[in-house]
């Protein structure tokens, strides 16, 4: 009996093991990327196209550019220019491809208390945000988000030691759990726009800011080079960015859309 | 309490309809933890009983070691095994990073130590009941081991069952390791990490209603197994 | 077989447990056939005398010697403790361990253990859980254990201390047949009636030594020791 199950087992282990004839590539992607539903649009459509197995990684951006730095994955797309640039200057990555771009939006509790909604710029709705010191959840992981976030922060100069635990809080963590921890908080927060259209628990929090052309977020998908990383899959890598920038993808990357509102506009060339 | 109702009717909802995807993470899940489980038991029950019948010079410092080690905590062997079979890892070439292979590899790391040392302490109480007539038998070494290996089975079974239960809700390093990626990597918990993340308390809940209940069957059917085994012929 | 091993000697043995002396000094030979009796109070070192005899126990200073190597005369010995330990184990799978241990086949050492179970009365309860039997039927299920070997010497350490008149008699009748195929017996007991019943020779232990050696009848007609007088007029002995 136990021989019988034990035989049982081991030939379900080898059934599942994957199948080795299709092609495959790992590709990191961020999480406002995944998020957006959109991958789950794109990767049927890659498989019937062009026959390869995309398996997605998901992560932040900071981690995305590890991944692709240790050779663990054949390529990544993510939204973070001056880290793509490091990338590519340390000769991890031939270079980058623009894909797509979205936008971030500052999403904070109904009621408004710094009155950023009529803000004139996101400079300024940041200002207010520090001046009222209303609670402010950050991603805090290097994420391209969080990055841009910080970016908008110095864009106003403002003195980083009063950027106390008591308002300021740094979730660390990934796009989902930084916004449940400010719709717990009744916090602002920025997030990118298909992130927080797809939240499902969105408490009291309102989008109160968006529009501002700095809050643009290009992605870019780069190649993991195989002179560095010789085992990567170059070749299918290729074909998949290809296939992103043709008039097949990028017209669906334009035409999706979550409760009628359009999310990325595709600038693939 | 609206979330954990919906919880409910998410779990219902996707046992009845035998959901694809459901079904899938299931095995995934399963796959990957009772593999790990076996592979765990092989190395941690005779480790067990070797500690318990061998005096060495280091015995004390390994059983204290062992327990300790019972409260690793699971990102560090993640992040550990991660390092190791990255690309740029010692174990790079094996390309084994973010396969169900590296979360087996880190769930072998994660409850062997759990395993082998209530393996330890059943087998030592054994070994004090037997100890004269053993000795008295003339056995080996190897006799001895094996010999309380077999007569402590049942509480041998519960010491893996113990690690079955860790390694089943275990979350943080077969996240790390195995990067969760759809129908390659994805199991119960990562899954419910995901959806917690998209903030879907329902389905998370639902996903996690049906892991507890996997543990509960799993458990039950085991102790039902080696309980008829009892009234036969044992 | 019995004249291979035969005698053991014990020379100033002496066995101490944390740090107290509690057998010996013991000089001492046994040689010959049948049964010896060992006798004492409680407490008085009959166990640990023979535990050190089968080797269970070392000896701190002095020594104890086999006709022949320790390891050869040890594999041809069997000990009943007081308390029968019994095996997780069926009742068959008890009888047919030590065999198993030797080598033998499942097969052979079931075939073989079946027939002893039988011999002692438990043919009935092959497949029942050892660790359900009563008193009598655990310490003849030992008793199956240890003659399923076909030991040269059988040590028994007061194995009907615990138990009511029948299972003794039982107990007795099987020895009885062992000693009828060349079994050598060294027995404790404080049952002078026992002792009285199975003895060819005794030795009396006393405070952790050796106060009287003798055949049996010339002891129990006249003890060499006065402890061992005072004990079979029945006295209390400290």
């Amino acid at each position: 009996m136990k021989y019988f199950l034990l035989t049982i087992w081991f030939g379900f282990l080898l059934h599942s093991a994957p199948l080795a004839q299709a092609e495959e590539m790992r590709l990191a992607v961020t999480t406002s990327f995944h998020n957006s539903g959109l991958s789950k649009l794109l990767l049927p459509k890659i498989k019937r196209d062009t026959g390869i197995d995309v398996h997605l990684l998901v992560v932040g951006t900071g981690q995305a550019l590890k991944l692709g730095r240790a050779g663990d994955v054949d390529a990544i797309l993510v939204h973070s220019r001056l880290a793509e640039d490091a990338f590519i200057a340390d000769g991890f990555a031939p270079y980058r491809r623009e894909i797509m771009y979205n936008d971030f939006v500052l999403v904070g509790p109904e009621t408004d208390p710094a009155n950023i909604q009529n803000a004139t710029s996101a400079a300024q709705a940041f200002e207010r945000i520090w001046k009222t010191k209303s609670p402010f959840v950050s991603r805090g992981d290097n994420s391209g988000t969080h990055l841009k976030e910080m970016a908008l922060w110095a864009s106003m100069s403002s003195d980083t030691s009063s950027f106390t635990p008591d308002w300021y809080r740094a979730a660390g963590a990934g796009m989902g759990a930084t916004l449940n921890t400010a719709s717990a908080m009744n916090a602002y927060v920025m997030s990118d726009r298909a992130s927080w259209l797809k939240f499902a628990n969105k408490g009291a929090l309102k989008l109160h800011y968006s529009g501002d052309p700095v809050l643009f977020n290009q992605y870019a998908y780069l190649p993991v080079s195989d002179d560095k990383h010789p085992h990567v899959q170059g070749a299918v890598a290729r074909k998949l960015e290809n296939w992103l920038v043709g008039s097949v993808a990028q017209n669906l990357i334009g035409n999706y859309t979550i409760n009628g509102q359009h999310l990325f506009t595709p600038n693939g060339q | 309490m609206n979330d954990l109702w919906r919880g409910l009717s998410e779990a219902v909802r996707l046992i009845v309809s035998l959901d694809a995807a459901l079904i899938e993470i299931v095995l995934r899940s399963l796959q990957v933890t009772v593999s790990a489980v076996l592979i765990a038991s092989l190395i941690g029950l005779p480790l067990g009983a070797l500690i318990a019948v061998n005096r060495f010079r280091f015995r004390r410092a390994t059983i204290a070691l062992l327990n300790a080690l019972m409260g690793l905590p699971p990102v560090v062997v993640g992040l550990i095994v991660y390092i190791l079979l990255s690309r740029s890892g010692p174990f790079g070439v094996l390309g084994l990073l973010f396969t169900p292979t590296a979360m087996i590899i880190a769930q072998v790391i994660i409850i062997t130590p759990l395993i082998a040392s209530i393996a330890h302490q059943a087998i030592r109480d054994l070994w004090a009941e037997y100890h004269d007539l053993l000795i008295s038998l003339n056995t080996t070494k190897r006799q001895r081991m094996a010999t309380l290996i077999w007569d402590s089975r049942r509480s041998l079974l519960t010491a893996s069952l113990a690690g079955f239960g860790r390694a089943i809700g275990e979350v943080g390093a077969i996240m790390i390791v195995g990067g969760n990626i759809d129908h390659v990597t994805r199991v119960l918990t990562t899954a419910i990490a995901l959806e917690t993340g998209k903030g879907d308390f329902g389905l998370a809940l639902g996903l996690g209603f049906i892991l507890i209940a996997l543990a509960i069957v799993i458990n039950l059917t085991i102790h039902t197994i080696s309980q008829t085994e009892r009234g036969g012929r044992w | 077989m019995v004249s291979d091993l035969l005698p053991v000697t014990a020379k100033g043995a002496v066995v101490r447990k944390g740090g107290k002396t509690i057998l010996g000094p013991i000089d001492l030979a046994i040689s010959g056939k049948g049964t010896t009796i060992v006798m004492g109070p409680n407490g008085s070192g009959k166990t640990t005398l023979l535990r050190l005899l089968h080797g269970l126990d070392r000896a701190r200073d002095g020594s104890v010697s086999w006709n022949g190597a320790r390891e050869d005369a040890h594999a041809a010995q069997a000990f009943i403790f007081q308390t029968p330990k019994m095996m997780r184990r069926s009742v068959l799978d008890n009888i047919a361990y030590p065999l198993r241990v030797r080598g033998a086949s499942r097969k052979q050492a079931r075939i073989k253990a079946e027939d002893w179970a039988t011999r002692i009365g438990l043919g009935d309860a092959l497949n029942r859980d050892a660790q359900a039997l009563s008193g009598g039927e655990r310490q003849k299920l030992a008793l199956a254990r240890a003659l399923v070997t076909e030991p040269a010497i059988l040590f028994l350490d007061e194995p009907t201390t615990n138990l009511d008149g029948g299972s003794t008699r039982e107990i007795e009748d099987i020895l009885s047949q062992a000693l009828d195929t060349g079994t050598r017996l060294i027995m404790a007991t404080h049952d002078i009636g026992q002792a009285r019943r199975l003895a060819d020779e005794v030795i009396f232990i006393h405070r952790g030594t050796m106060s009287a050696h003798q055949r049996a009848t010339a002891f129990f007609e006249a003890p060499a020791s006065q402890s061992a007088a005072a004990y079979l007029r029945g006295d209390i002995v400290e």
